[in-house]
């Protein structure tokens, strides 16, 4: 009698956790986020991937949106108004969402220029006191805590964030990256951008 | 004046001309060698402004905008208040290969003497609060552990070479304010990272056997004590 009850147990507790995810993916809040993140949140130009983000940066770009101090022109066409009603606690199951998903590469950048990228990403440009992005977004651009991952984002996406920052942009968020922006080259941005395109 | 007081107050050789001419003599001798020296010091020991600052906007791109370190992927440790003589020694290390950091080699490697010297000079009259972060509770352990040492271990106290407020001294690194993941991420690599050529032994040795016989749960104490040290 036992190990039926206990089969029955288990299979039902599978099933509600199984309805639970499904339950998740359907829901409304998640579905505004997908209108135009994607379906599977891997981006859709010009939204960007955030399907395995790291939490606590998407967390932060929300709340930014919400005060807006990230004002970037796309930011506060879409971004404010998607966050005008959302709560913090909301705001924190989205951004947990998010970042379990399985990310994927866009693999949409220059593949000419992706060897430049990694220079510059894995080494930086001493020289030209560009620093080698690895030592905060690390090794493989996955990011760490409020420091967001780069790897896999949309090229489009990549080079207009770092060109936002040189242009004043985001000025909020803090030192360093309007100062690193500001440094690089069109071409130098093209090939960061590209390279990280790439990246899985 | 004193020469002329010695000969007698009735020496009347400071009336005379050529008493005179030596004395401006002297003076301008020695006004011309003192500008010399201050223009020489401008010149050799000191690097131009404009490449300063932009390279210590470099460095402050990971190390913190006042040089209070980073929590990055990898973590960036703090600068501000840090021995000149233990930094330009680590820069030397570096480019020496006898301490292994592949982005620090390529940092390092272009910069002059002058230049580490004003960049060292900058970073020790900074004194930003410490980035804090570490788990408070080992601070208790870490605390009694830098002022008294293990004995059992052979281990001295801390405080005996880094100083009681961990400001440390000439090669001796200043601790206080440093990062938790980097103090111990350092203790734990010690031999991995440091000391890298046995045939040319440096100042890493002397912590050697120190970063070797402290436990995990040990070097996580010491480093969370001295992180929040102002």
């Amino acid at each position: 009698m036992r190990p039926i009850l206990f089969k029955i147990l288990t299979a039902a507790l599978a099933g509600s956790a199984l309805a639970a995810v499904a339950a998740h993916a359907e829901n409304p809040a998640v579905r505004n986020c997908t209108w135009c993140h994607g379906v599977s949140a891997h981006g859709y130009s010009p939204a960007p991937g955030l399907a395995g983000q790291q939490y606590q940066y998407l967390a932060n770009q929300l709340a930014d949106f919400r005060t807006h101090s990230r004002d970037d022109p796309f930011s506060k066409q879409y971004m404010w108004g998607a966050t005008e009603n959302l709560s913090a606690s909301s705001a924190r199951d989205l951004a947990m969402y998010f970042s379990k998903l399985p990310s994927k590469p866009s693999n949409d950048g220059d593949a000419e220029v992706v060897a430049m990228g990694r220079t510059i990403y894995q080494e930086g440009m001493p020289d030209s006191n560009i620093v080698a992005c690895v030592v905060c977004h690390g090794p493989n651009a996955e990011g760490l805590g409020q420091i967001p991952r780069l790897g896999g984002l949309a090229y489009s996406y990549l080079k207009r964030r770092l060109e936002q920052w040189a242009e004043g942009y985001d000025a909020a968020a803090g030192p360093p990256m309007p100062d690193i922006s500001r440094k690089l080259s069109t071409a130098q941005i093209n090939a960061l951008a590209s390279y990280l395109s790439f990246i899985k | 004046m004193r020469r002329v007081e010695a000969m007698g107050r009735k020496s009347w050789a400071w009336t005379t001309p050529i008493f005179h001419l030596h004395r401006a003599s002297c003076i301008a001798l020695l006004t011309l060698a003192f500008v010399g020296t201050v223009a020489d010091a401008e010149d050799k020991s000191t690097a131009s402004r404009g490449s300063v600052q932009a390279k210590l906007s470099y460095c402050k791109d990971c190390h913190g905008a006042s040089a209070q370190g980073y929590p990055g992927f990898f973590p960036i440790p703090r600068l501000a208040g840090q021995q000149p003589e233990y930094l330009k020694n680590q820069l030397r290390a570096f480019i020496e290969h006898r301490r292994t950091n592949n982005v620090m080699f390529n940092v390092a490697h272009s910069l002059s003497p002058e230049l580490m010297s004003a960049l060292a000079a900058n970073f020790k009259a900074l004194n930003p609060a410490p980035v804090g972060g570490a788990p408070r509770r080992f601070i208790a352990e870490g605390k009694k552990i830098f002022e008294d040492g293990l004995p059992e271990a052979n281990i001295a106290a801390c405080a005996a070479c880094h100083g009681p407020d961990a400001t440390g001294t000439g090669e001796i690194p200043r601790l206080a304010g440093q990062l938790y993941p980097y103090v111990t991420k350092t203790l734990t690599n010690w031999g991995k990272e440091r000391g890298q050529n046995p045939t040319e032994p440096d100042t890493s040795a002397i912590m050697s056997p120190v970063a070797h016989s402290l436990s995990k749960s040990q070097i996580e104490a010491v480093a969370a004590f001295v992180s929040y040290l102002r």
